[in-house]
């Protein structure tokens, strides 16, 4: 028997049948997503709340020099001489000798403002977010240094591998148009 | 100095005590005096804006036009110098450039996630990456893979000297990229883990820095990859497992002559992922038995066949539910709380810290450890299921005329026009009017 082109043989008619369900089933899953209040799109970032300051986030970080740096909340900041952030926190041999300082990339600058008040400022390009400091002020001070994914050098990988290495389960996804957890004073 | 340390110490020694209040201000703010010192402001943690939506928008944007023109260059303008160039450009702009990240293969998980989640929604850019792909493909073949897929575009570059794999390896080897995508969607449903991101061999390469086990591993994939054309795209990739299925119903697809085949057996070895199908014989009515009684047979053992691949999906979800992170610390919070370890990590210390109650973690982890019992189950069955097809698929046999591509192989790469006479011939025609 002799078929032309147009004939519709089984093959072609379940070709075609087949085709169809992809294509809907393509477009549903178009319209139920799409349809979802949703932001367009999500960053990584860590809450310091859950942060402990285990040191990860310098080093499970895909680039060789983290994305996380140690940011500071001043208000939060108590001045103090002998901050805990920035010496060792070993309060019984503190003194301001430059061995006992903790930063071990000197990222943290200490200025004398007034009388008994220091003041400490973060150069981001030494930082190297391994959290030292934060660990130091958390234990000691009034914990206002603190980690946060900076967006300027996070790649958004899909699969953040800080987050997979994180002990407390502080990563989370939040929307990019509010992409820091910023610490404030909070009244106990 | 001594009287002050005599009352710091006990303080000291207070707080420690109040270890989860390490909220609350121990030190006052100062009240500053002397100088009028302004407290800096935080903004300067703010001002570092994550890349602007609109570039992601632009990247979607350049995924689809990519597509298009993949699809161009593949179906209507048969040219395979033009589809390495934007081979090339994809894999400098999705690879170099974008660092990798989205791609349309780790999409899968977003989605996945997305289902199973209450919290996480898949971005609409994500879906995107996900759907445009697959909705070529359905159009046009697996033109994504051709030029568009950076993974594929590295691995294409390397390709030299081609090895012809026998079939039945090659769909040995498949079934690999069958499991990578069921543990992928497993591991994602149950927010486990993005293996596929994880576990990515030329993401390193693209970023230029990664984990070294991660680096050695794209190099040996790169390095098989000389002689083996595309060992990712064949037999690990998950997306290239969905493209395949929606390849075989592709609306127009790839040729290799531009008109007719003349069965001139030119093309036979031109294609280096064996997804060419060659004439076959005319064979004797016996034939049509024996293949009968295969699938027939076929069709008997495959109950069996799922049956057992169930069996064993069951048996590996306890050990693959340790991926997950709140398994693993309660495993560890039990262990640590009966004295069968001693010490603490890093996760146990983090969870006592939050003062969580142990048996809502220990809830928690029950319910996910049963989602894998399940979720392997599927696993097993789905592995199972996609044994016995293939089983099938290689026991019908199929009269074919004429030289064609296997429509599901096929990554229209554009390598077997040339061999083509026709093409050729067609070429040259071309040539003479534009003359």
């Amino acid at each position: 028997m002799e078929r032309s082109e147009q004939d519709i043989t089984r093959r072609k008619f379940l070709n075609r049948g087949f085709f169809g369900i992809l294509g809907a089933g393509l477009a549903a899953i178009a319209v139920f997503f799409g349809k979802k209040k949703h932001n367009p799109k999500m960053v990584w970032q860590l809450d310091p709340q859950k942060c402990i300051a285990c040191g990860n986030c310098a080093t499970f970080c895909v680039l060789e020099e983290s994305a996380v740096k140690c940011v500071h909340a001043y208000a939060m900041c108590g001045y103090c001489d002998l901050c805990t952030g920035f010496f060792e926190p070993k309060p019984r041999e503190l003194d301001t000798g430059a061995e006992n300082q903790l930063c071990p990339a000197g990222a943290i600058k200490r200025t004398f403002v007034e009388d008994p008040y220091y003041e400490y400022t973060i150069d981001e390009k030494l930082c190297i977010g391994c959290g030292k400091c934060v660990k130091g002020c958390n234990a000691f001070g009034n914990g206002s240094l603190f980690l946060q994914v900076r967006h300027n050098r996070c790649l958004n990988c899909n699969a953040c591998s800080i987050a997979a290495a994180c002990p407390s389960g502080a990563y989370k996804r939040v929307p990019a148009d509010e992409p820091y957890i910023i610490k404030r004073v909070q009244h106990a | 100095m001594i009287s002050s340390r005599y009352i710091t110490i006990p303080i000291i020694f207070l707080l420690l005590c109040t270890q989860t209040l390490w909220a609350v201000e121990r030190f006052p703010p100062p009240d500053f005096v002397e100088t009028d010192h302004k407290l800096p402001s935080t903004d300067y943690i703010t001002d570092v804006t994550p890349r602007l939506v609109l570039y992601e928008y632009i990247d979607v944007a350049v995924l689809a036009g990519t597509l298009s023109l993949a699809s161009y260059l593949v179906l209507k303008n048969r040219s395979r110098r033009a589809i390495f160039a934007l081979m090339i450009f994809s894999l400098l702009y999705f690879g170099f450039w974008r660092k990798g990240c989205i791609c349309s293969i780790g999409s899968i998980q977003n989605l996945v996630l997305s289902v199973f989640s209450n919290s996480y929604v898949i971005p609409l850019t994500v879906l995107a990456f996900f759907i445009l792909p697959l909705a070529f493909t359905l159009f046009f073949g697996r033109t994504f893979c051709a030029a568009v897929c950076p993974l594929g575009a590295i691995q294409d570059v390397v390709l030299l000297r081609q090895l012809v794999l026998p079939k039945w390896l090659e769909s040995g080897l498949r079934l690999c990229a069958y499991l990578y995508l069921g543990a992928a969607v497993l591991f994602a449903s149950t927010d486990s883990a993005f293996i596929i991101c994880r576990y990515d061999p030329f993401v390193a390469f693209f970023r230029l820095t990664g984990r070294l086990n991660m680096m050695i591993l794209g190099a040996c994939l790169l390095v098989i990859g000389v002689f083996i054309g595309r060992p990712y795209c064949r037999f690990l990739c998950p997306y290239g497992v969905i493209l395949r299925q929606f390849s075989r119903l592709s609306r127009w697809h790839a040729t290799i002559t531009p008109d007719e085949c003349i069965k001139c057996r030119l093309c036979e070895d031109a294609c280096p992922f064996n997804a060419i199908n060659t004439p076959t014989a005319p064979w004797p009515a016996s034939n049509y038995r024996k293949s009968k009684i295969a699938i027939t047979s076929i069709l008997i053992i495959s109950p069996v066949i799922i049956f057992l691949a169930v069996l064993l999906g069951a048996s590996i979800s306890d050990s693959w539910s340790k991926m997950n992170p709140t398994v693993r610390l309660a495993e560890r919070i039990y262990l640590e709380n009966n004295g069968m370890v001693e010490g603490t990590i890093n996760e146990s210390v983090a969870f006592r810290s939050a003062g969580t109650p142990v048996s809502e973690l220990y809830q928690q982890a029950s319910i996910i450890k049963n989602q894998f019992k399940f979720g392997g189950r599927l696993l097993g069955g789905f592995i199972g299921f996609v044994i016995s097809l293939m089983l099938i698929n290689n026991s019908i046999q199929r009269r074919r005329e004429d030289y064609q591509t296997d429509r599901a192989g096929c990554v229209s790469c554009g390598r077997c026009f040339q061999f083509c006479p026709k093409e050729q011939e067609r070429l040259k025609k071309l040539k003479e009017q534009s003359a």
